[in-house]
């Protein structure tokens, strides 16, 4: 059953705008003509059973999967097509379900390797990287404003998992995107660990817009103002938080099956 | 019309060496991932056991099987002496085969000198034939025809057996394969075994017409790549098209153009390329 | 304070060398050692810092050669050829990177050592420009500023100055912000990619680099050879290269140096015994990718910290036992 999401036309264009994107592993279609729009500021919950399509839909916003149909608007400006790099240069930002860090290296350094992805001297092959401090200053800012900032000299293979995880959160954010997606930012993490990157999440500023994955629903469901439901590929219902909770439909994709 | 008759069996004739020598390599590469750079000397190996052999009077086509049992038993040395106990590191694999590869050339200067040995065609075939008032030169048929022929077994091999099946599998999809209990190692062996066989025996069919001189192996490898590259890694009609393209541009370029013979050959790889990363049938492993 | 004073021994060992060694053979061997060395980091850049195994790095070496042999021999006068062959090696690698770079991994490996062998099987076959497997000869070596080099003395200080030269640029490189970007695409490219780096360019910026650094050896190569011939532009050329670095160690700076001076005097030393190189060669690759993988360095250096741990523990334990015999 495919719902179209009910777009609030407040006159500004969406931050985050899908139509009808699909995509199809050889006989498989893992996206079936998705479509939702996300707006400026907003914190979406993308939720589903496993193998529903979410991190599909998170690679084919991204690029790391081409898609097959459809179309991906980050504040109006087009992305499919777009070199993933490209797409990050206009805004976007994710953090991945399994942790891609630089694990030889120190936690600033992780830090230090967001902030040249988009700085002017990224490629200069002669100037020696510790020598700019105000890049090493804002990697700084970036890891206390996660709590990390006493550890920033320690190597991420010394660090616990957790502590990995506020890393990639701090990473992210210092890229100061405009659309940030987090792929089960809390996954594997203790009790007391959800809570800490929980409030974190809380404190990021509104002029990022977050869509999240996650299955944790305790903690996901304090955050998210909108939900998403997907199941088998497509969008079965969307609504706030309160109208998908209350939705028989969201009980049956978990439960039937 | 006479050049054009011998040019083009002669580059049917190297299409078809090339078969043998690709399609192992092709085959090794789809399903262990590990480009053989040992497999130009396999080839050489071959050839030169094989002038060995008939040397001793024995009959061609025996030698050519002794060639490639010797050669696959050396590759299957290779795989469990040395590759298994790099598993999992496949830049460290390729290396080791490149290691190896100058240990094979090397003894086989030492045992074999430097001057380039005849491989004699068996007798009856070296004779041309007469048809239609032009000379066919009845060797390089043959080559074709038994090229053809391990190509259709293989063909058969893969389709049809569960072997083949297994092969498939593996070079879809490893993990998949391994999850459904498909045994990776004794598979490895296997296709290891195959394919240096076919080079040894490649080696001894290509003897009559390349001879078997050191630097063999160095001129075989980059034909074997170039044709996997057009190929694509792990497909047997690719390396079957791929083998007749490269024999052909290789050939004809040598007869023509034989200062720029490597050069032509550059052309459709790059346009390849450019054009169709990929290959043309098969996958660029990344 | 022991590093400093290894460095500063090395530093003056290798700037004394000529006075103190007065055999021409022995000057002559540090020479080909710089060279070699020149060569294998050059690689390295690729290989050590961008994660990317090339073997048809001596494709770079040759055409770089041989342009620098023809322009001269085209009457062009010695710096002019230097320039364009320099030109021509890093146009080449410019050029190779866009090719090898379709593919990553061993895709990229296969592409690297297609194009090296079709550059050498060009200049093996193509008589008329390159005389083959005979080789050209270079007239004479340049003469700087009027300074004859001609002496192996002479001719080790200018290979120095060049090397040194090279080395510091090289290590610029890796302490830079291109240095780490590299890294990190050798690391995690996807991560690269989606924290905004354009990770094709970096690589291809690096091929080109490491190819440039190729050119500058090969015009040394020559100048000390006063020849060239296929065999600089051979797979077993490549190969030594590569293992010169992994000999030594590719994740570090100073391993390629280290490579090259153990393979260049074993070389030398072989080759006057036996004619077995090539076998030695192979089974060296062998021996250090299966038992030495991350090279020597890395090894001698674990091995000195253990070392010293030991003999600091050894010290502790004696003072205990010292104390412990006095009650």
């Amino acid at each position: 059953m495919s719902v179209s999401a009910p777009v609030k036309n407040l006159g500004a264009s969406p931050a985050l705008e899908i139509c009808g994107l699909a995509k199809r592993f050889g006989g498989l279609p893992a996206t079936k003509d998705v479509s939702l729009a996300v707006m400026a500021g907003e914190r979406r919950l993308i939720i589903g059973p496993n193998g529903a399509g979410k991190t599909t839909l998170f690679n084919l916003v991204t690029g790391d999967i081409k898609a097959d149909a459809g179309s991906v608007k980050l504040f109006g400006r087009e992305l499919l097509g777009l070199p993933t790099q490209r797409r990050v240069q206009l805004g976007l930002a994710r953090t991945y379900q399994i942790l891609t860090l630089f694990a030889g290296e120190s936690l600033i350094h992780n830090v230090v390797l967001s902030l040249l992805g988009r700085h002017r001297a990224r490629l200069d092959p002669w100037r020696p990287l510790a020598s700019r401090r105000q890049l090493y200053d804002a990697a700084l800012a970036a890891l206390e404003g996660v709590g990390l900032a006493g550890s920033s000299g320690r190597r991420v293979a010394e660090t616990s998992y957790g502590e990995r995880r506020r890393l990639e959160l701090a990473m992210a954010l210092a890229q100061r995107p405009r659309v940030l997606l987090l792929d089960e930012p809390l996954a594997g993490l203790s009790q007391e660990e959800r809570r800490t990157v929980g409030d974190l999440m809380q404190k990021i500023a509104r002029e990022i817009t977050i869509v999240m994955i996650e299955h944790d629903m305790d903690t996901a469901l304090g955050l998210a103002e909108r939900i998403t439901v997907l199941h088998h590929g497509e969008v079965v219902v969307e609504g706030t938080r309160a109208e998908v909770v209350a939705d028989p439909r969201t009980k049956e994709v978990y439960l039937g099956d | 019309m006479q050049f054009w008759i011998i040019q083009t069996l002669n580059s049917v004739a190297l299409g078809g060496l090339l078969f043998l020598l690709s399609s192992g390599f092709s085959l090794i590469f789809g399903l262990m991932r590990i480009p053989n750079l040992a497999h130009g000397a396999f080839f050489m190996l071959g050839a030169y056991l094989a002038a060995t052999l008939l040397s001793q009077q024995v009959n061609f086509w025996v030698a050519a099987l002794g060639s490639g049992l010797g050669v696959g038993v050396l590759g299957v040395a290779m795989e469990r002496l040395v590759l298994r106990r790099l598993a999992g590191n496949e830049q460290g694999q390729v290396l080791v085969t490149l290691g190896v590869s100058f240990i094979i050339a090397d003894m086989c200067l030492l045992v074999w000198s430097g001057d380039p040995i005849p491989v004699p065609a068996p007798a009856a075939l070296r004779r041309p034939l007469l048809l239609f008032g032009f000379a066919f030169p009845p060797y390089r048929l043959v080559v074709l025809g038994v090229a053809l022929a391990v190509a259709f077994t293989l063909y058969l091999v893969m389709e049809r057996t569960r072997l083949g099946a297994m092969i498939r599998a593996g070079v879809d999809d490893m993990e998949m394969a391994r999850g459904v209990g498909i045994p990776v190692t004794r598979l490895f062996t296997i296709v290891f075994l195959l394919g240096a066989a076919l080079a040894g025996a490649g080696g001894c069919l290509g003897g009559p017409i390349l001879n078997a001189y050191p630097g063999l192996d160095a001129d075989m490898l980059p034909l074997a790549l170039i044709v996997v590259i057009l190929g694509g890694a792990g497909s047997l009609l690719g390396a079957l098209l791929g083998s007749f393209i490269v024999g052909f541009i290789y050939n004809f370029g040598i007869a023509l153009v034989p200062d720029l013979a490597y050069f032509v050959l550059f052309l459709p790889m790059v346009l390849v390329l450019v054009f169709m990363p990929n290959g043309l049938f098969g996958r660029m492993p990344q | 304070m022991t590093r400093r004073i290894f460095i500063a021994t090395l530093v003056a060992a290798m700037l004394l060398l000529p006075v103190v060694i007065r055999n021409d053979y022995y000057v002559n061997l540090a020479t080909q050692i710089l060279i070699a060395a020149l060569l294998a980091q050059s690689l390295n850049v690729l290989l050590g810092q961008g994660g990317m195994v090339s073997l048809g790095h001596a494709a770079y070496l040759g055409i770089a050669g041989y342009g620098c042999v023809l322009l001269t021999l085209s009457s062009f006068n010695q710096l002019t050829s230097a320039v364009g062959a320099v030109l021509l090696g890093t146009t080449a690698a410019a050029l190779f990177g866009v090719l090898a770079l379709r593919a990553s991994g061993l895709g990229f490996l296969m592409i690297t050592l297609a194009l090296g062998q079709i550059v050498w099987g060009v200049a093996y076959r193509w008589n008329d420009l390159t005389g083959g497997d005979n080789g050209i000869r270079y007239p004479a070596r340049p003469s700087p500023f009027g300074i004859d080099l001609a002496g192996a003395g002479r001719f080790y200080y200018f290979t120095l100055v060049i090397w040194a030269l090279a080395t510091y640029a090289i290590f610029r490189l890796s302490r830079s912000a291109f240095g780490a970007s590299l890294r990190g695409t050798r690391d995690q490219p996807r991560r690269m990619r989606m924290l905004g780096h354009n990770v094709w360019l970096i690589r291809w910026f690096a091929f080109v680099l490491s190819g440039f650094w190729a050119s500058i050896a090969s015009l040394l190569d020559v100048y000390y050879n006063l020849f060239i011939s296929p065999h600089a532009l051979s797979l077993q050329q490549s190969a030594e290269m590569l293992l010169m670095a992994i000999l030594g160690g590719a994740n570090t700076l100073a391993g390629p140096v280290v490579g090259a001076a153990l393979i260049t005097l074993v070389k030398n030393v072989v080759s006057t015994y036996v004619d077995r190189w090539n076998s030695l060669l192979g089974v060296l690759f062998v021996g250090v990718v299966v038992f030495m993988p991350h090279g020597l360095v890395p090894g001698a250096t674990a091995l000195m910290e253990r070392l010293r741990r030991s003999a600091v523990r050894a010290k502790f334990l004696s003072g205990a036992d010292a104390a412990g015999a006095t009650k």
